[in-house]
């Protein structure tokens, strides 16, 4: 049941940081207990979404009542470069009387449906709080929908109050897992055929990385789930290697692939030039180790020699645009930490950054890479980043959309680096947009004007100096 | 909560790009517009998540917003503990002046005893005397944002205004609906200011929704009605109700207070603007401001240059109910035909609508419903099914995340109906315009990139 597969989610052989556990921790899990009154973040529910919803042929369906969907559809960038259904949202609307008769019956009418209106490969349907209290078997209905309508029709366990949005990325691979991947078989397979887990093309940025790997010869069998295909995400476990991009997240994929299929998986990030051309390295050599063409180490190394020369080349024209520029990153991701060697590349300064959802190790890695002086900070409130801002000691802040306003109402540039951002900043191309973006914003002549009292503010004689 | 059902929902199981959003998120809306406030939505913390991104897009403002953190032990065992809690954390961290909490889908289908749990806290906690507490039952799972909203001005109305033994003749409430934006509000209060009257607005956006630079970060709310006007409620001459879904609150407030009540369904249109002018002469007993003269003969003008390019057009709306009358009214006024109205929910005010087709429903409806229409207005969510069908989009209501100034637009009083009269009226002039260059609507052509709902890039 959910409660064993939270425990077994939980219980990741393949997450040092759980390694490091006594067994009662484990058991704990890793989510920290949330404080009423003071919490902040997604769900479960919203964790699984995240993962799934880019397979953009899907139709993918909310069970639940209105607030779960209706408050939330179309807010991400996942890009598609084909089919659009994955943006139309669908949901059962359950109402007071779905609640006390139960929503089964209109769960299955609204599957059958979407497979007559729209023909999709397959059906995602997700599961949420209040059809999870009432005791709608959604289960049982994907299963009986499966038979009856021919689609796969894939359960998504992961209602809201289980957990955390990094819960729920579990639980959705865990889904996968469970119903879709190795139940189809490519036409044909190459010993470069490659799966990356965690990659959601937000903003494209699968494109900026995918020519790369198109030239290296490394054929992308199967992306999780960044502009997916149902049938490609089915065919993952064809992939000789698979590479995790946000390994917190769906730790639990690669490592059941490698004990299922015998895939080999490594971490490694799109962020930044050196773990871009260390990704690169790495999964032309994993491919050779498996059989594939010794030529492709070489290709990898003429495709990274060249990137690279040229990105430098790109950045060189920033450096005396952001000398002295100091940046406050704040966000809790480990990938927004492979942009930083870069970002220093191109003359920037970084003051320090949260860790709050950093492990243990990153953060020793950090102190290593950086040096005592660095900031980390574990818990810093809104109100004190506002006051480093208002106080000027950063000239830029980088972070989620959700404290962009502490920046901005303190009259500081500030510039998205997550989900919800419209620019693309991975590969070797992106982190030329990231410098690009900064470099916009820094520059620009609101700053100056902004900051300027209004005229009820300032003292009389400058009135009159202005009025000379 | 009794609706009427004359007007057919779609008989789908599955809602398909949904129009109706949830009754928390309401509520959460209305106790934006207090000051000091900090909304509490009691369950899962993902349902606050949502709520809030929603309102951060639409507004670009920060969102006081917080989360009782609802887990699946302490949702079948009760909620108390974890309300009790996130009460005393919010009061102690952030001191607010009022905190309003809106259950939820998972609150409600455990079935907390919201009147219950105030009582138990206000015993346990009497340090905690001098925050003022309002508890809205708001389930997700029945109505939607306009009633969540509805909920939460009329428990605030219940649980703070006091009968008062004086009547100040030049103080006037203002009940201000859901589908007034904080720009509508300024608006309204400019009015009603200009009679030499003072307005008490609950809720008022305008004072917390409106772009705010604060000198120092806050976590509640920055400006707003205060908690001792709302209490003062009383003292006033007379009430001004604005739209269909605050007559409940109105309702309650006139039998608390005795201050009669003035229901106005909808402020968009130059008949609409008068009888409320009307009023505020009455009340006050002075003459209509000069300025707002020359408002109403602006908007008459506007309405003669306009009326060529509005007759006879097909247009479909869909927007929370009262909007919806407003709009719909508005469009009827100056001689298009509304072809179809969708509404989120049920309302009452469904039953005045005028349209060929009135349905409860979601924006799959709107597209199928508005395939030879001229124009659909709806919010942001419209776009994809706008787009598929080649009918130009006007954006209004919430959410609108892909434009700037969404909370500002003035779409009420004689200046605000001139402003809607021109923005959707443009939409048809360049679609005139851009044809009588000779471009065939199928071909690729120059009108600026779908201006008139061609395909063109």
């Amino acid at each position: 049941m959910l409660q064993d597969k939270i425990q077994d989610v939980f219980n990741e052989p393949g997450c040092a940081t759980n390694q490091a556990k006594s067994a009662k921790e484990k058991k704990k899990g890793c989510t920290k207990s949330l404080k009423p009154g003071a919490a902040a973040g997604g769900c479960a529910y919203d964790g699984a979404m995240i993962v799934l919803q880019p397979i953009a042929d899907a139709a993918h369906l909310v069970h639940g009542p209105i607030a779960c969907l209706g408050n939330s559809w179309d807010n991400r960038g996942s890009q598609s470069s084909g089919p659009q259904l994955y943006r139309t949202g669908f949901t059962t609307d359950l109402s007071e009387l779905d609640v006390i008769g139960g929503g089964e019956k209109k769960l299955y009418r609204a599957i059958k449906e979407i497979v007559q209106q729209y023909d999709p490969p397959a059906v995602f349907v997700y599961q949420t709080c209040v059809p999870a209290m009432t005791g709608d078997d959604i289960s049982a209905v994907c299963k009986f929908a499966t038979q009856k309508l021919g689609k796969p029709v894939i359960p998504v366990e992961a209602p809201g109050f289980v957990g955390s949005k990094n819960l729920g990325n579990k639980l959705a691979g865990e889904a996968l897992l469970e119903h879709v991947i190795g139940t189809v078989e490519p036409e044909y397979t190459t010993p470069t055929d490659v799966c990356i887990i965690g990659e959601y093309n937000l903003a494209g940025e699968l494109w900026l990385v995918k020519p790369l790997l198109d030239e290296i010869g490394i054929r992308l069998l199967s992306c999780i789930s960044g502009d997916g295909r149902y049938n490609e995400v089915a065919q993952a476990h064809r992939a000789r290697v698979t590479m995790m991009v946000c390994s917190q997240a769906l730790v639990n994929v690669g490592r059941k692939m490698q004990e299922r299929y015998g895939i080999p998986y490594f971490e490694g990030s799109f962020y930044g030039v050196s773990d871009m051309s260390d990704t690169l390295r790495t999964m032309a050599r994993m491919l050779v180790e498996r059989g594939a063409d010794k030529g492709l180490i070489d290709r990898a190394e003429g495709v990274i020699a060249r990137e690279e020369s040229r990105v430098w080349r790109r950045l060189e024209p920033y450096k005396p645009r952001f000398e002295g520029k100091r940046v406050l990153l704040f966000t809790g991701g480990v990938k927004s930490w492979s942009m930083v060697s870069a970002l220093e590349g191109a003359g920037l300064t970084i003051l320090g950054t949260s860790t709050k959802k950093s492990t243990k190790e990153d953060k020793e890695r950090i102190k290593k890479m950086k040096g005592e002086e660095f900031h980390q900070w574990d818990d810093l409130k809104p109100r004190d980043i506002y006051k480093m801002l208002a106080d000027n000691q950063a000239d830029i802040m980088m972070s989620g959309g959700r404290s962009q306003f502490i920046s901005l109402k303190a009259k500081v540039p500030w510039l998205d680096i997550n989900q919800e951002r419209h620019h693309a900043y991975a590969g070797y191309d992106g982190i030329v947009n990231l410098c690009e973006e900064i470099d916009k914003t820094l520059s620009n002549p609101i700053w100056g004007q902004v900051r300027q009292p209004a005229p009820w503010e300032s003292g009389p004689s400058s009135t009159l100096m202005a009025a000379e | 909560m009794s609706h009427i059902q004359r007007f057919p929902s779609a008989a789908k199981a599955a809602s398909t790009n949904p129009l109706k959003m949830s009754q928390p998120l309401g509520a959460a809306l209305a106790y934006l517009g207090v000051d000091r406030c900090l909304p509490l939505f009691h369950g899962s913390q993902g349902c606050t998540a949502f709520g809030l991104v929603l309102l951060v897009r639409h507004f670009r403002e920060a969102i006081p917003l917080q989360t009782t953190a609802m887990d699946q032990v302490s949702t079948i065992l009760g909620g108390y503990e974890n309300l009790e809690q996130a009460i005393r954390t919010i009061v102690e961290r952030n001191k607010p002046a009022m905190i309003g909490v809106a259950t939820t889908g998972v609150t409600e289908t455990k079935g907390e005893d919201m009147g219950g749990q105030y009582t138990l806290f206000r015993q346990r906690n009497p340090d905690m005397a001098d925050t003022a507490l309002v508890f809205a039952n708001t389930p997700d799972f029945a109505g939607g944002f306009e009633d969540g909203f509805a909920a939460a001005v009329t428990a605030i109305v219940e649980r703070l205004v006091e009968p008062s033994p004086v009547r100040i003749p030049t103080q006037v409430n203002v009940l201000a609906g859901s589908h007034l934006s904080p720009g509508d509000v300024e608006e309204l209060r400019d009015i009603i200011e200009g009679f030499g009257l003072s307005p008490i607005i609950l809720p008022d956006l305008s004072l917390s929704m409106s772009g705010r630079q604060p000198t120092d970060f806050t976590a509640t709310s920055l400006g707003g009605v205060t908690v001792e006007q709302i209490r003062a409620m009383g003292a006033s001459a007379a009430t001004i109700v604005v739209g269909e879904h605050m007559r409940v609150a109105g309702n309650a407030l006139e039998l608390k207070t005795d201050v009669p009540s003035h229901f106005f369904s909808r402020l968009t249109g130059l008949e609409a603007t008068d009888k409320l002018v009307r009023l505020l002469m009455e009340l006050s007993g002075k003459p209509a401001p000069v300025r707002l003269r020359r408002q109403r003969e602006a908007l008459v003008d506007a309405m003669l240059d306009g009326h060529f390019f509005y007759s006879r057009k097909r247009i479909a709306v869909a927007l929370e109910p009262d909007l919806l009358y407003a709009v719909t009214g508005f469009l009827a006024d100056m001689g298009a035909e509304v072809v179809a109205a969708v509404s989120p929910t049920q309302s009452p005010v469904l039953e005045r609508l005028k349209a060929a087709t009135i349905m409860v429903g979601d924006h799959s409806d709107v597209e199928t419903l508005a395939r030879d229409a001229d124009l659909i207005v709806s919010n942001s969510h419209g776009r994809q099914g706008a787009a598929r069908i080649g009918v130009p989009l006007h954006r209004m209501g919430l959410p609108m995340f892909d434009r700037l100034g969404a909370g500002l637009r003035v779409q009420v009083g004689y200046r605000g109906t001139r402003e809607l009269l021109c923005d959707i009226g443009n939409l048809f002039l360049a679609r005139e315009m851009d044809h009588e260059h000779g471009h065939e609507a199928d071909e690729s052509h120059g009108c600026g990139g779908g201006s008139c709902g061609c395909n063109a890039v």
